[in-house]
């Protein structure tokens, strides 16, 4: 009897404990199974796959920093734009909004975060690009274009597409995924240290400034990296507005591409072992990238949670 | 409040002013975005929305059609990735709730566990090409549903193990100080008290793997006809509206749009769903 029942737990103990192990074999296999595939095409250019422009399939001569460069520059733009959204969006949540709105209001902003990305990609080409091409990017041409040296990030004919588009429409959907860690951070004030804040005579931008942001600032930091880990693997969305294109172009405005976009619409058209590895290569180094800065940002969130349960 | 009698007391109150309404604009904005999509999707969806949906198959180039096969398709590769994964991400956070709790090995594969949940999905496409359609030499719907598992086992481990950390000391004393055995206490125990959560996490991981499209490029690909084999191409709606979309066919377009549409409301419901679950559930 007394056997049985140890039969039992250890059973049942021991399937609980593979399939525990199966969570680090998987990101563990991600890396190594990217690293294999992608092996053929850094052993081939070296270095120079992320220092070279070049990337011809008919040669077989593949460089990456197209790709590489168009991933950080939407990314970084899609954090100028999310950031101030996001850090507003949860200050009129945690001390704007009337209580009975805030519920809603939350909700609704969480549902941008589970739209899928391939709708936003629709919605990029076919209403977005067209009213960027209308509207927004003869205006930018026209007025920052004109500067001396910013001016060639503006210029170009107005395509709609390009890293901008991209960029801004990254930034919408980083925005609900930012403004909810901030929200939830601010909510783990002190009470006490807001309070005392508020009886010196401090107004409500004063004490979220002053108090709130400084408390919560390690986590907020940890909260944009978030994003950013978010904005750097996103595919559907940018693949759709980003205009495929591997020449190099300052402007923010003429067509490029990421190293997710070029994964998704080159793969199946890659035919031979050369450009299949160079696309597996490019994920790989897309995983180590974005494994550091979700490193990052996670060991910063923990930092305040261990702060907030002392 | 008095109005404040001093300048500087003045630009105080207007700075705040200005703070406070633009963080009211800033979430003007994020609805008015959220409005955009959805009413965009909503008026050219239900344009193209009829039963030929759901009775005819995705046409050739420019020809009318049906999403059957791709609906089919998507339902049988993401009940498959939950036949897969679900039981595993149960297992694994319950490994972490009531084996590991707080011990080192559990806090290094929760931390590892929330990489998995924010790394870019078409890197474990990636990953399935390599170990799945690599080896056996053809897409096929089977490495499109490993895929969605691997990207729907993060949301269950995290969802189960935070739900039955939730449930009290108390209960697990009881049952042990019956006799129980643990594993009982945890089948017979704790799986009935965190079922409303461990439900909960699995309608967020349908949400999730329902939208996904990158990862479907490079494992289940696509198929023109109907099919039910898991072992070839298989057609399903993510990967149609990516083909659809971005093809230059009028009637090829709308077909993406209703696909885009059945798409975002299916996702939006069952995240809807879960959410209703999850506040029954702290009340």
């Amino acid at each position: 009897m007394a056997s049985a029942r140890a039969r039992g737990d250890s059973i049942f103990g021991g399937l609980t404990l593979v399939a525990t192990a199966l969570v680090l074999v998987v990101l563990a296999g991600i890396a190594l199974a990217t690293l294999i595939g992608g092996w053929p095409a850094f052993a081939r250019f070296g270095a120079g796959f992320v220092s070279h422009t070049v990337w011809d399939p008919v040669q077989r001569d593949f460089g990456a920093l197209v790709p590489i460069y168009g991933t950080i520059v939407t990314a970084v733009l899609s954090l100028l734009l999310a950031v101030p959204i996001a850090f507003g969006i949860a200050i009129f949540l945690t001390e704007v909004a009337p209580r009975r709105l805030v519920g809603p209001i939350s909700a609704a902003i969480e549902l941008l975060a589970g739209i899928p990305s391939i709708i936003y990609g629709m919605w990029g080409l076919f209403v977005f690009v067209p009213f960027m091409a209308d509207w927004v990017d003869p205006w930018l041409t026209a007025s920052l274009g004109r500067l001396p040296v910013l001016g060639v990030l503006f210029s170009g004919p107005p395509l709609g597409l390009g890293m901008l588009t991209a960029g801004i429409i990254l930034g919408i959907m980083v925005v609900p995924f930012v403004a909810a860690v901030m929200r939830d951070v601010f909510t783990l004030v002190p009470s006490a240290l807001r309070e005392s804040a508020f009886a010196l005579g401090a107004t409500r931008w004063e004490v979220v400034w002053g108090v709130v942001l400084p408390y919560t600032r390690t986590a907020v930091v940890g909260g944009i990296f978030l994003g950013l880990g978010r904005a750097l693997g996103e595919t559907m969305a940018v693949t759709f507005v980003l205009g495929n294109a591997h020449d190099f172009n300052l402007s923010l405005l003429a067509p490029s591409t990421s190293i997710a976009a070029a994964i998704a619409n080159e793969f199946t058209e890659a035919d031979s072992a050369t450009y299949l590895s160079a696309l597996i290569a490019l994920g790989f180094i897309l995983f180590v990238v974005t494994f550091i800065v979700l490193v990052f940002a996670k060991l910063l969130l923990l930092r305040l949670a261990r702060q907030a349960g002392r | 409040m008095s109005p404040p009698r001093t300048l500087r007391g003045r630009r105080r109150q207007a700075v705040n002013a200005l703070a406070l309404g633009l963080a009211s604009l800033a979430t003007l904005l994020g609805l008015v975005m959220l409005a955009w999509i959805l009413g965009t999707t909503l008026i050219h969806g239900a344009a193209a929305l009829g039963p030929h949906l759901i009775t005819e198959m995705t046409p050739p180039p420019g020809a009318a059609g049906g999403l059957a096969n791709a609906i089919f398709g998507s339902t049988l590769l993401i009940l498959v990735a939950v036949l897969v994964g679900a039981p595993i991400g149960v297992l694994a956070g319950t490994h972490l709730a009531e084996y590991g709790r707080n011990g080192p090995f559990a806090g290094i594969v929760r931390f590892v566990n929330d990489i998995l949940l924010s790394a870019p999905s078409v890197v474990i496409g990636l990953f399935v090409y390599q170990i799945v359609v690599r080896p056996s030499g053809h897409f096929s719907g089977w490495a499109g549903s490993i895929a969605l598992a691997f990207i729907l086992l993060p949301v269950v481990v995290r969802t189960t193990d935070e739900t039955m950390r939730l449930v009290p000391i108390s209960l697990r004393e009881a049952t042990l100080a019956l006799g129980a055995p643990k594993w009982r206490m945890i089948t017979q125990v704790i799986y009935p008290a965190a079922r409303v959560g461990i439900l909960t996490g699995l309608l967020l991981g349908i949400a999730r793997i329902s939208g996904e499209t990158a990862p479907l490029l490079f494992t289940a690909l696509n198929n023109q006809y109907w099919s039910m084999d898991l072992g070839h191409p298989l057609a399903n709606v993510p990967v149609v509206i990516f083909q659809f979309a971005l093809s230059p066919y009028e009637s090829w377009h709308s077909l993406a749009w209703a696909g885009a549409l059945l798409l975002t409301m299916f996702v939006l419901l069952v995240s809807v769903l879960a959410r209703t679950l999850l506040r029954g559930r702290t009340n």
